[in-house]
């Protein structure tokens, strides 16, 4: 959902960018929580996994694609507030390299794709956790709504965005269903990907998963009295 | 062994999962993306259905070698796009894990958080 240059007037972008700039700002703050020693190589890694994952775009019918945006994975994998930082490196390395993105954009690009999507992702995903039972299935189930609703809420936010400083003349209703129509789609794509990623960790190292951190007596491999106390 | 006794090392599952995990981002930028759609995602579907798309303007930085993913002066499509891919997975890579070094908690020494010290265990502060 990459905006090009032209789509919004100068103040909304202006707007978009104290936004963005704010919550970059916050989750520089927060990270430092999020990022121990031995989250650092992961926090690195799944920057450029979503860099890698948003240049294959699979198809969603009726002649359009989509592609993982990353924010509810990152999230759950490192917090939310590393992720925001995640996906803006990667938001900011494509548009000033692979002109993918406006530059006069980069503040609705990090709102919408860095900044919705990981919040929303982070809170869908928390919510569901508690409401089931422990355990690798219900997290990697969690991690697929999460990541399913985590879209068209940011498709929300663009409409939200064009209704404010939209360049063009075209009638909202309209817009919105279109958006979060084929956004709906490309969420189940991002539910699959991001259950599949986070379902993958699990199998391997579950302690490393962010979002499941006070549940690891659930995941663990390994026999109860070997887990680490946690207050 | 248990694991949780070493707070600062990356032991060799979490080693092993980051090498595949990077592994699998430089194949899906190298490799898969050349096989990827090349339809419209779905905001330049919409964008171009309702006339939003005729608002576009050309990009502000169209001089750059990796625009558009392809790396320019390299004839081959595939190869083109399979570098630009690579590069652009290293630089995100350096420019995120080097910020994310600067920024993190160090379990011990000058800016340790609460529970510093050998006994940490993982480095997360307690709920």
């Amino acid at each position: 959902m990459h905006l090009p240059d032209g789509f919004l007037d100068v103040p909304t972008s202006v707007g978009a960018g104290v936004v963005a700039a704010a919550a970059v700002a916050v989750s520089l703050r927060g990270a430092r929580r999020e990022l121990a020693d031995q989250a650092v190589p992961l926090a690195g890694l799944v920057a450029a996994f979503v860099f890698a994952a948003q240049m294959v775009k699979f198809p969603v019918g009726a002649g359009t694609s989509g592609h993982l945006m990353g924010g509810a994975l990152a999230a759950i994998l490192v917090g939310p507030y590393t992720a925001v930082l995640c996906l803006s490196v990667v938001l900011i390395v494509q548009a000033l390299l692979f002109a993918d993105g406006g530059v006069s954009a980069l503040g609705v690009n990090v709102t919408l794709m860095g900044v919705i999507t990981a919040v929303v992702g982070y809170a869908v995903f928390r919510l569901v956790v508690r409401a089931l039972p422990g355990g690798r299935a219900a997290t990697t189930a969690a991690s697929f709504t999460a990541a399913l609703v985590s879209i068209p809420v940011a498709a929300l936010a663009f409409v939200g965005a064009f209704a404010l400083g939209g360049t063009a003349d075209v009638p909202l209703g309209a817009l919105t269903t279109a958006m979060v129509g084929v956004h709906t789609l490309i969420g189940i794509g991002e539910g699959v990907i991001t259950a599949a990623t986070v379902g993958s960790v699990l199998a391997v190292r579950p302690d490393l998963v962010h979002g499941m951190r006070d549940r690891r007596p659930q995941l663990e491999l390994r026999p109860a009295a070997a887990t680490p106390q946690e207050a | 062994m248990n694991d949780s006794t070493r707070p600062r090392s990356v032991d060799r599952r979490t080693r092993w999962l980051l090498l595949a995990g990077l592994l699998a981002a430089l194949v899906l930028a190298g490799v898969v993306s050349y096989y990827a759609s090349t339809a419209p995602d779905g905001l330049e579907k919409v964008a171009a259905d309702t006339g939003i798309a005729e608002r576009e303007r050309e990009h502000t930085l169209s001089g750059s070698p990796l625009k558009d993913y392809g790396v320019a002066g390299v004839e081959d499509a595939q190869v083109s796009g399979g570098l630009a891919g690579v590069a652009g997975v290293a630089i995100t890579l350096v420019v995120a894990g080097g910020a994310f070094w600067a920024l993190r908690r160090r379990s011990t020494g000058p800016g340790a958080g609460p529970g510093a010290g050998p006994g940490a265990g993982s480095g997360r502060t307690p709920a």
